[in-house]
């Protein structure tokens, strides 16, 4: 964004960042690489993916702001990766909307369950797997004669 | 050639030196024109490739909520046994190795806008050398995983107690870690194809302080595979 008394932004040997920049990057990279790993062996319960994901997105900032350039670039260059950024956003928390807010309209305790078998995959509707443990068990027949 | 730059001249079709670059094409005013509509277009590549990716990673968001537990189990069989604990040698490895080469590449591109061609060649060799190295560790990763009939969908056939059949959620997982991690791969492969032209190009003296355009876009296209890299590793292999 400085003005342009200097010959150019570009190809005549201005250059922003440099080796000093980039290897100081490069450490600071590696120096979170090993603290998600470290955070990983502890147990913060469901923390640990949005700790995971924070330091994933600080490194891929340091990443796209020095080494893709984007702080010394033109301006548009980051509204187009910000407005990437954006979109994702979107549909990731559209789809953390629905995901949390779903009800299962699948019948366990209607009448006519005396043949029931366990409610097919979602993801394999062809096959009807044996049931997960995690899964409530099925309604038992009984409780409905 | 000299005597048909100077119509192009008459159109303005000249850089801040007063001489006909002979990489400026003549639809565009000036070098820093051209550089940075080469740019642009790369960029908006940039956001069709984090959205690609985006898709996929918001669908394994969803098989994980599916399959919490099977995930979990699942992703243990991506670390090794190392002094009795698990640890996942080969994603940390792979992530390290591609932070370096990343570096290497911005080097390359620095070497190659101040004039300094072998170190051009060379830090494009060695980020080549990189990427290899981190597709041999993934072949490594591969064949064991293979070995353990750890595959996606009706292949998977692995036979131990820890992973029984019966759910869909080991399958799926390993659907999802071949699918993520083999796209990413592929784009290593790509990445090495062009790197390998830009070596070529480098070493026949193309590149100069005027001229890096093609340097400074792959070097684009490196970092994102990088950046993908950075997501798939803390979500397939420290998730718990």
């Amino acid at each position: 964004m400085s003005s342009h008394t200097e010959t150019n932004t570009h190809g005549a040997g201005q250059h922003h960042g440099g080796p000093k920049i980039y290897t100081a990057n490069l450490f600071a990279l590696l120096f979170l690489t090993v603290l998600t790993i470290a955070a990983a062996s502890f147990n913060f319960g469901s923390a640990n993916v949005v700790i995971a994901l924070a330091i994933a997105s600080m490194k891929a900032a340091l990443v796209a702001l020095f080494f893709m350039h984007l702080v010394w670039d033109k301006p548009v260059n980051a509204i187009i990766a910000i407005a990437g950024f954006l979109f994702l956003g979107i549909f990731l928390m559209f789809d953390f909307i629905d995901v949390t807010s779903r009800v299962n309209f699948q019948p366990r305790n209607g009448p006519n369950m005396e043949n029931a078998t366990p409610a097919p995959d979602s993801m394999n509707p062809l096959k009807t797997p044996a049931p997960r443990p995690l899964d409530p068990a099925p309604a038992k027949a009984e409780e409905h004669k | 050639m000299s005597t048909t730059t100077t119509d192009v001249h008459a159109h303005g079709g000249q850089d801040e030196h007063g001489e006909h670059n002979p990489h400026h094409q003549h639809h565009f005013a000036t070098m820093e024109q051209q550089f940075d509509t080469s740019k642009l277009g790369m960029w908006l590549f940039i956001v069709t490739e984090i959205l690609l990716f985006g898709g996929l990673f918001v669908g394994f968001g969803l098989m994980q909520h599916q399959y919490p537990r099977e995930f979990i189990e699942a992703h243990e069989h991506l670390k090794q046994l190392i002094g009795g604990h698990l640890f996942p040698l080969y994603g940390s490895v792979n992530t390290i190795v591609l932070l370096i080469s990343s570096w290497t590449m911005v080097m390359g591109v620095n070497a190659a806008q101040t004039n300094q061609q072998k170190k051009t060649v060379r830090y494009l060799v060695i980020t080549i050398l990189l990427a290899c190295v981190f597709l041999g560790i993934k072949y490594v990763e591969y064949a064991h995983k293979f070995h353990d009939g750890l595959l996606p969908g009706i292949f998977y056939s692995h036979q131990s107690e820890d992973l029984i059949k019966g759910t869909h959620g080991y399958a799926t997982f390993f659907a999802f870690y071949f699918m993520m991690t083999g796209l990413h791969g592929i784009h290593v492969v790509v990445g090495i194809v062009l790197l390998s032209w830009l070596a070529v190009r480098a070493n026949r003296g193309d590149f100069n302080s005027e001229y890096y355009t093609p340097v400074d876009l792959v070097g684009l296209y490196w970092h994102v595979v990088d950046m993908i890299w950075i997501y798939l590793f803390p979500l397939y292999y420290l998730i718990s």
